[in-house]
């Protein structure tokens, strides 16, 4: 057991992985000589050499190319899409190339990559390097989607992306990469498509995601000693698979659900939960489910202008609060 | 046999006995006829309402795909764009399949699930047709690192239009290959129209692939498209240069499409007299007078001639006879477990 970073623990994982299986190799910008913009890819080119560890040019769209086309053929590329919101320049792998191969050939070609890339908001980097983009992919057919919380969740669903036979994009949240927590020795294997209850609770289910998970921690903390509601916390961790049973489980437990969402409000993943819960789950409900989420607008760069708009502990323990006790 | 004969009576200074030969030959001419039949059956059954959806054909363009399979190994890998049946059926796959799969059938290559625009044989080394310009450049650079690194003597083969070359991907994908070296072979087919619009009016440069080459430090290579020979030629010396570890090339070859862009284009915008000129330098007529010359008799191509229209035929019968995909493949292959479940 030892007490890491987040950003430790993405190291750790590709190195694992990297350790295990020859095939899989790792590309990006910045990724090899230099260990990533973000220090997430520290030590892994001296580690596991040149012709695994690779520096591409900018070109987002040969980086996911040629995951895609060493994919096909028999490697387990990792590729690095430094900001997530760079999505967009290379958005026809994601949305055209990676989900629908398998499925046009009739099952011929396979596409088991991963990408990884930093989401999310809090470095007042502005509306084109924060941006929440899981709702981005979450509506694309035969793709997966995971954002992990904390270290441990780090190596272990890398680790099983990796291991996935499926495209899967990895969302790596750049405000929690300096956060610590424990991981225990040796190799760390989780499961896609399994959400994790962090704290049970009888009043409330507070669904939340990636850097939204600590926050709803905080709220929940304080729910409980300041007003005495009792909430249990759910990480979703994976948005596709999802996994609908535990979230069902839990408002059947508690009949009421809350979703905390970085990503802007429209046709965000909290959405298509509460379509299921209002679908399988209705009469489970004492009162309607409630969305706390980013506004429908572009991220501002500025302190005191993002951190206004992202959900707070605040925000969440406020509307938990006023749903609950009026 | 064949040889002994041809060699008695080959063109001068140009035996059968030359780098090519005559069996290479005669299945050039035979891959190009497939094509040509194939493709203008296609034409005719979706006059008949019998190929659904749109289709691009390659009618006049059969010279470059013919030359380049022809030159390729088993486990070399060919990346082809929505203009793709020409690519696919070079590389052996069978005319039922491409056929099936245009007209929605069950016996169709991806069972009706992919459509004229992604035929896919992973079998014959056909690594998919991609309908989205320029997407497969990066693809199969991945591939030729995928070879690169486990140190197989594969060489992934891209083809793609005129057009593409305008595109970001195409930039990408060349600087990437040239930096790391990768065995790809680019192969621009410029059949000078990006889809309905000449390519000059939209290009800053006269040859859109191989003005670009120097940009990426690669040879300047533009050949004519139409004679199988040189495509061949062009093809084996690409081919070596990459399994020898020497990086990519980037091969611009001029050709012409004697049907519109697709199924929905007559092609009016083309100058009077232009599709005529064209079609004095068909590649099947080029390939028939150039086996004459080898000594190939009238026999032996008729004997082909007729071989290929059969298979066309009996490949549109029994096309006709099958039957239509059945529903529950709908949800089957989203995910590689075989289905689509995205919940629990």
């Amino acid at each position: 057991m030892a007490e890491i970073t987040y950003r430790d623990a993405v190291i750790r994982g590709i190195a694992q992985e990297m350790s295990r299986d020859n095939d899989v190799v790792f590309l990006g910008e910045d990724v090899a000589k230099a260990g990533g913009v973000f220090k997430a890819t520290v030590g892994l080119y001296e580690q596991f050499g040149p012709l695994r560890v690779r520096d591409t040019p900018i070109s987002e769209q040969a980086i996911l190319g040629a995951a895609m086309g060493a994919a096909m053929t028999g490697l387990k590329p990792i590729a690095e899409i430094m900001f997530s919101d760079f999505f967009a320049v290379c958005f026809d792998y994601i949305a055209n190339e990676f989900p629908k191969s398998r499925y046009m050939s009739n099952g011929q070609t396979k596409c088991p990559l991963v990408v990884r890339t930093g989401n999310g908001a809090g470095s007042r980097f502005g509306a084109q390097h924060s941006q929440s983009v899981e709702n981005w992919c979450m509506m694309i057919p035969g793709l997966k989607v995971v954002a992990p919380s904390s270290p441990v969740d780090v190596i272990g669903l890398l680790a099983a992306a990796v291991r996935d036979p499926d495209p899967v994009i990895f969302l790596e949240h750049k405000s929690l990469y300096p956060t610590k927590g424990e991981v225990p020795d040796g190799e760390i294997v989780d499961k896609l498509g399994t959400a994790k209850i962090l704290r049970p609770g009888r009043d409330a289910t507070i669904l939340a995601l990636a850097l939204m998970v600590p926050r709803a921690l905080e709220a929940a903390e304080r729910l409980k000693a300041e007003h005495g509601i009792d909430c249990e916390v759910v990480d979703v961790r994976s948005l596709v698979p999802l996994d609908t049973q535990t979230i069902l489980g839990s408002v059947a437990k508690t009949h009421r659900l809350f979703t905390v969402e970085e990503n802007p409000r429209l046709c965000g993943w909290g959405a298509e939960i509460v379509s299921i819960v209002a679908d399988e789950a209705f009469y489970d409900l004492d009162s309607p489910p409630v969305r706390i989420t980013t506004p429908h607008i572009p991220l501002p760069a500025a302190d005191i202008l993002e951190d206004i708009v992202l959900p707070t502990p605040e925000r969440i323990v406020d509307t938990v609060r006023r749903s609950l006790q009026g | 046999m064949a040889t002994a004969r041809n060699s008695a009576q080959a063109a001068p200074g140009s035996g059968l006995n030359d780098d090519i030969g005559e069996d290479k030959r005669l299945a050039l001419y035979r891959s190009q006829l497939r094509i040509r039949e194939a493709e203008q059956r296609a034409f005719d059954l979706f006059l008949q309402n019998l190929v659904k959806g749109t289709s691009h054909l390659s009618l006049g363009q059969e010279a470059v795909a013919s030359g380049f399979a022809e030159a390729m190994q088993k486990g070399d890998l060919s990346f082809c764009t929505y203009r793709g049946h020409a690519h696919t059926l070079a590389r052996g796959v069978s005319v039922e399949k491409v056929l099936g799969e245009l007209m929605q059938r069950d016996n169709g290559l991806m069972r009706g699930k992919g459509g004229s625009m992604h035929l896919t044989s992973e079998e014959h080394g056909v690594m998919g047709s991609y309908a989205i310009i320029g997407a497969h450049l990066p693809i199969a650079c991945g591939a030729a690192w995928r070879a690169q690194y486990k140190g197989d003597k594969d060489v992934s083969v891209c083809f793609f239009g005129d057009g593409t070359t305008n595109i970001g991907a195409f930039h990408e994908a060349l600087n990437f290959a040239a930096v790391w070296k990768l065995p790809v072979v680019f192969v621009c087919e410029n059949n000078l129209y990006m889809e309905y619009t000449p390519i000059g009016d939209v290009t800053a440069v006269p040859h859109p692939a191989a003005d670009r080459a120097a940009a990426y430090r690669l040879e300047r290579i533009i050949i004519g498209g139409n004679g199988a020979d040189v495509v061949y030629r062009t093809a084996q010396k690409a081919y070596a240069k990459a399994r020898a570890g020497e990086g990519p090339s980037l091969i611009e070859a001029l050709t012409y499409r004697h049907s519109g862009h697709s199924r929905a284009d007559p092609a009016k915008y083309r100058p009077e007299g232009e599709l005529e000129k064209w079609k004095e330098r068909d590649p099947i007529k080029i390939y028939r007078e150039r086996l004459k010359q080898f000594g190939v008799g009238d026999k032996v191509i008729a004997g082909i001639d007729a071989e290929v229209r059969k298979e066309v035929d009996d490949a549109t019968e029994a096309c006709k006879a099958a039957p239509m995909p059945p529903l529950d493949i709908l949800t089957t292959d989203v995910y590689a477990d075989g289905g689509w479940a995205w919940r629990n």
